[in-house]
This record gives structure tokens, C-alpha cells and sequence, in this order.
């Protein structure tokens, strides 16, 4: 499958997969993250259930310290 | 738009400011000098010393609770201006009582637990709100890479990388202009 991860097109094996999958294969191991797909907030307890699919549009936001 | 023009559209909205540090103090600031017609802020911490080398905090006010001292401030600024406090710890729980009638919700926490709680919970409880936040900002120089990029309703303001410790502290100059560059983003969000 084929998504627009944080505005790069990237390509995938899998038809689908899970946001946590996505995280494990995108080496992704930051503590805090805010994930949205197609814009809509994914929160932190439905990583592992909630799924991505071709073309979706998904963004992955590190939050860091600092205000 | 002229400046009377820009002010008397700012002062039918409402903006909500969660923090009142380094980002919330001086956007709080910037906000009240423009007219905006009520800014809302939440902070439960006191005022230190070390505040000092970012904040829009004065020496004697070292000791003084932030939600106290942040409104005598912003008076000094505008003593008609209408600044609403809360001496509280934000919680998934209050944010929605809170920050309720507030046409935009800045975020300007320290910490990254903080910053997610509160971003977690603003798009879940109202997805269409206006949310600006500020990520990255530790450190001096490299002014060109602070910039702000949108994704829906969340307006992301800072360098996205800069994450703050001993040999990377956070001091005024690019706090100051997170701050600023959230403040212009909730200008741009309410006069287009």
C-alpha cells in the first residue's frame, strides 16, 4: 500500500496495518506522539487496533519538551 | 487592514491560553497589546527565579502564583483589558470547562506529557476548534528553522527539534519568538 506519511508519499508491503505496526516499522520510539489519520486523531489506547489503509493520509508528530 | 480595523474584529473573540511560562506569558502579552476581547489562561505553577531568563515575570514577583501574577501584568499592559486566570493543573477533566467558549486554545506547556494530554483531549472534545501549539524552541540561534506548519485545525509553531535539557536550556530570544509566531498564528486564524 501507498500513504502520505507527515507529507511523503512511502510504500508498504502490507494492504494495511496498525498505527502501532506503522511506529514499530518506522523505528518510531518516541514516548510521546500525536497520530492523526486523514486528519482525525488517533488517540494513544487505539495504536494497536486502529488501522491504516492504501492512501491514507497520516501524520505522526514528536512532542518534545520546552515552553 | 488598518489597526482599528484589526482591533475591533479581535475584540469579539475569545483566545485560550493553556500555560502561562515562557510560551503563555509572552503570547498572553502580544494578545493583549492587539485587543483581543478576552484571553482565558490556566497555569498552577509559582514563579522562580529561573522564570526569569524567559517569562513575562519581574524579580519581585519571584514566589507569586503565575495565574496571579501573569493578570496584574497584563493590566499593566491594558487595565481595560479582560484576562480570566485559573490557579489550576490542566486535566482532561478541566480543559472542556475551561476553555469552552474560547474561539482559539494555544498551547504552552513545558513538558511533553503535557503538551500531549492537552492536544489529545482539545481534538477529541471539539475537532473543529483552532489549536496552536509550540514544539521546539530550545537553545539560541538557527532563527530560520523556527516555522509554523498547519495540519487541519492543529498549527504546529517552533523547529519541531530542539528539545530542551542542562546543555540546551530554554532562554528568551527563541522562546520569545515561538511565543510571538503563536500569537500570529491566532491573529491569522481569527481575521481570515
Amino acid at each position: 500500500m501507498e500513504i502520505t506519511l507527515n507529507n511523503r508519499i512511502e510504500t508498504f508491503d502490507a494492504d494495511e496495518m496498525t498505527v502501532s505496526e506503522l511506529l514499530e516499522i518506522k523505528k518510531f520510539t518516541f514516548k510521546m506522539l500525536i497520530v492523526k489519520i486523514n486528519n482525525q486523531l488517533v488517540k494513544r489506547e487505539d495504536f494497536s487496533h486502529s488501522v491504516i489503509k492504501d492512501g491514507d493520509i497520516v501524520m505522526v508528530l514528536h512532542l518534545i519538551s520546552g515552553g | 487592514m488598518t489597526f482599528n480595523e484589526i482591533r475591533s474584529i479581535l475584540t469579539t473573540k475569545t483566545v485560550g491560553i493553556a500555560g502561562a511560562g515562557g510560551l503563555g506569558s509572552n503570547c498572553a502579552s502580544a494578545l493583549v497589546r492587539v485587543g483581543i476581547g478576552k484571553i482565558i489562561i490556566a497555569d498552577f505553577d509559582i514563579i522562580e527565579e529561573s522564570n526569569l531568563n524567559r517569562q513575562f515575570y519581574f524579580k519581585s514577583q519571584i514566589g507569586m502564583k503565575k495565574a496571579i501574577a501573569i493578570k496584574e501584568n497584563l493590566l499593566l499592559i491594558n487595565p481595560d483589558a479582560q484576562i480570566e486566570t485559573h490557579d489550576t493543573f490542566l486535566t482532561p477533566e478541566n480543559i472542556p470547562e475551561i476553555f469552552n467558549n474560547c474561539d482559539v486554545i494555544v498551547e504552552a506547556f513545558d513538558k511533553a506529557e503535557q503538551k500531549q494530554m492537552l492536544i489529545e483531549t482539545v481534538l477529541s472534545v471539539w475537532p473543529e476548534k483552532p489549536l496552536v501549539i509550540g514544539l521546539g524552541m530550545a537553545g539560541f540561534g538557527d532563527s530560520n528553522n523556527i516555522k509554523m506548519h498547519r495540519e487541519g485545525n492543529l498549527f504546529i509553531c517552533g523547529d519541531e527539534l530542539s528539545e530542551i535539557s542542562d546543555l540546551n536550556p530554554p532562554i528568551a530570544p527563541r522562546v520569545g519568538m515561538v511565543a510571538n509566531m503563536q500569537a500570529n498564528t491566532v491573529l491569522e486564524i481569527l481575521l481570515n
